[in-house]
């Protein structure tokens, strides 16, 4: 196993090394998102009794953050690895898919975390945020990075330039994650869009996450643990297939 | 004890592109081994294969006994690649760099065989350097520094000179001669055919996918290309009858290929019949040049 470790290890570094970029602009992203809609809707939404709307919005944007940027590392890692060639260095490598898969996996979530904990400690100076359910928060946290990093596997090792992936970040992850819920309760949606929120994974995931921290959420924990939980197996057996089969990686 | 590398029947297409149209090659132990061929003609296709950076269409790749698809890990451990493109990681010094390349191989504690390598390919000064700040040569060092980090037995080289100052050309060499004496089989591709007849003990030749040439590289020259023989001549005219064998002149000498040594003498009889006198004389050993060019032209 210490060949993945090394690996793990380099692609926390990867990150660590430029977190300005990596971990301070997500936070400051998030920071401006609260400001900017607390000022505007603090005093006309409320979306749980007792809980201010600027409160309410912190583990949204906590977790938001979270599942961007652990795809952002797994699949921008690969595809610049891709792209400038030096993916040979793991693939001559006797690594296993497994192992590779598992590296990037928790690389990507370590980030994620890592991106939520700041976007949550620079966010409670402006609003109380106390967590309820500190398990049900981790372990949304944690799947949460951990599909994030595997769908960044899947579309890094998809994607062969640059736009291919920015336009699956674009089109696809940023709507799924704006649209999950972040800025308020599906539940205030019109019928329609509350059955076409509830297909979107993403929501489960904040939805669970926000849980942890009110004791109060859209859906049950269990419901969503069991939806985010089956995306992940899903994702991960695709990903895993892909490194398997060497698809785009071993010609 | 098995091969050091051996290839059966391996194919290859990429869409209707044939790569590789049935490659079968031993390569023993020990051995200094050069793949030559004009671009195109699969060398980095045959060994991209067997590092398991691309995969067969059919046949079986065997390095130091391990099949490169089922018992890959046991086979990549004793197989190290100079690719022939300069990649890096930009995020990491030379050091993190081997550091890590060693730990994917899962090896800890492996600073004084880094150290070693560093010092040989003359990288100390530049340990410390991230990639990004290194030129062309450097990188090409580092390359053969990652390669040969986890101490495999079987050292391929591709294209390793391409664009490398003569410096670190000869260095290269001689450290890359010192392993293959300690015993690493060395598998070379180069444009520099000169390279590979100083270097190589044994080449194969490519072209189009298929071997058209397997020989010692002693063999190759003595076989394939003959005798050349440069003369001065006074007059500065050729007998008809030896018009066939004219391949080059210049200046003042003209340039004959013979089959074999015993055609001089028929040469100078010929001269000689038609009084013409030989002024200077000289017999040019084929080079692996020459020996290459009617291979390729032959097939």
């Amino acid at each position: 196993m210490p060949g993945f470790w090394t690996l793990l290890h380099k692609e926390l570094l990867r990150f660590w090394k430029v977190s300005f970029q990596t971990i301070a602009a997500p936070v400051l992203s998030a920071l401006l998102y609260l400001l900017i809609f607390s000022h505007a809707l603090e005093s006309r939404v409320q979306v749980f009794p007792n809980v201010p709307y600027t409160s309410f919005l912190i583990p949204g944007l906590a977790m938001m953050s979270l599942l961007q940027n652990a795809f952002a590392n797994s699949s921008s890692s690969l595809i610049q690895s891709k792209v400038t060639g030096n993916i040979i260095f793991v693939l001559l490598t006797p690594l296993a898919p497994l192992e590779i898969f598992a590296a990037y996996v928790l690389a990507a979530a370590v980030r994620g975390v890592v991106v939520a904990l700041g976007v949550l400690l620079v966010t409670s100076v402006f609003a109380p945020v106390s967590v309820q359910h500190p398990l049900w928060a981790l372990a949304f946290a944690v799947l949460g990075g951990g599909i994030m990093g595997a769908l960044g596997i899947v579309a890094g090792i998809w994607a062969d330039k640059f736009d291919q992936l920015a336009a699956f970040q674009n089109f696809i992850i940023v709507p799924l994650t704006f649209l999950a819920g972040v800025f308020y309760s599906v539940q205030s949606l019109p019928v329609f869009w509350q059955h076409a929120s509830h297909l979107n994974p993403f929501f489960y995931m904040i939805d669970g996450f926000r849980y942890g921290f009110f004791s109060a959420a859209d859906v049950s924990p269990g419901v969503s643990v069991t939806v985010v939980g089956g995306f992940l197996i899903a994702l991960s057996a695709l990903g895993l297939w892909l490194l398997q089969a060497g698809y785009k990686l071993r010609h | 004890m098995p091969f050091a590398i051996e290839i059966k029947q391996v194919h290859k297409r990429f869409g209707s592109l044939r790569a590789l149209g049935g490659i079968s090659l031993e390569i023993p132990q020990g051995e200094f081994f050069g793949l030559l061929g004009p671009n195109g003609a699969g060398k980095t296709t045959l060994i991209s294969i067997l590092a398991g950076l691309a995969r067969a269409d059919s046949g079986e790749l065997r390095v130091m006994g391990y099949d490169v698809v089922s018992q890959y890990r046991h086979a990549r451990r004793r197989i190290g690649v100079v690719p022939q493109e300069l990649v890096f990681d930009p995020f990491f010094t030379v050091r993190e760099t081997l550091r890590i390349q060693s730990g994917y191989f899962g090896l800890r504690d492996n600073d004084a065989w880094i150290d070693e390598i560093i010092e040989r390919l003359d990288l100390t000064d530049k340990a410390g350097a991230n990639m990004r700040q290194l030129s062309g040569g450097m990188k090409r060092r580092v390359l053969v520094a990652q390669a040969l980090v986890h101490r495999p037995p079987v050292i391929i080289l591709d294209e390793p000179t391409a664009g490398v100052d003569v410096e670190l050309r000869q260095g290269l060499w001689h450290f890359v001669r010192e392993l293959n004496q300690a015993g690493h089989t060395v598998v070379l591709t180069t444009h520099y055919l000169e390279e590979a007849e100083a270097l190589c003990s044994r080449i194969a030749m490519l072209k189009q996918g298929v071997i058209v040439a397997l020989d010692t590289t002693r063999n190759l020259l003595r076989q394939v290309a003959g005798v050349r023989l440069r003369l001065r001549l006074a007059p500065d005219r050729l007998p008809a009858a030896l018009g066939t064998k004219l391949i080059g002149a210049d200046e003042d000498s003209r340039v004959l290929a013979l089959d074999s040594y015993a055609q001089i003498e028929s040469v100078l009889a010929d001269l000689r019949a038609e009084s013409i006198q030989v002024q200077e004389l000289e017999v040019l050993q084929a080079d692996l040049e020459d020996v290459f060019v009617q291979v390729m032209r032959r097939h």
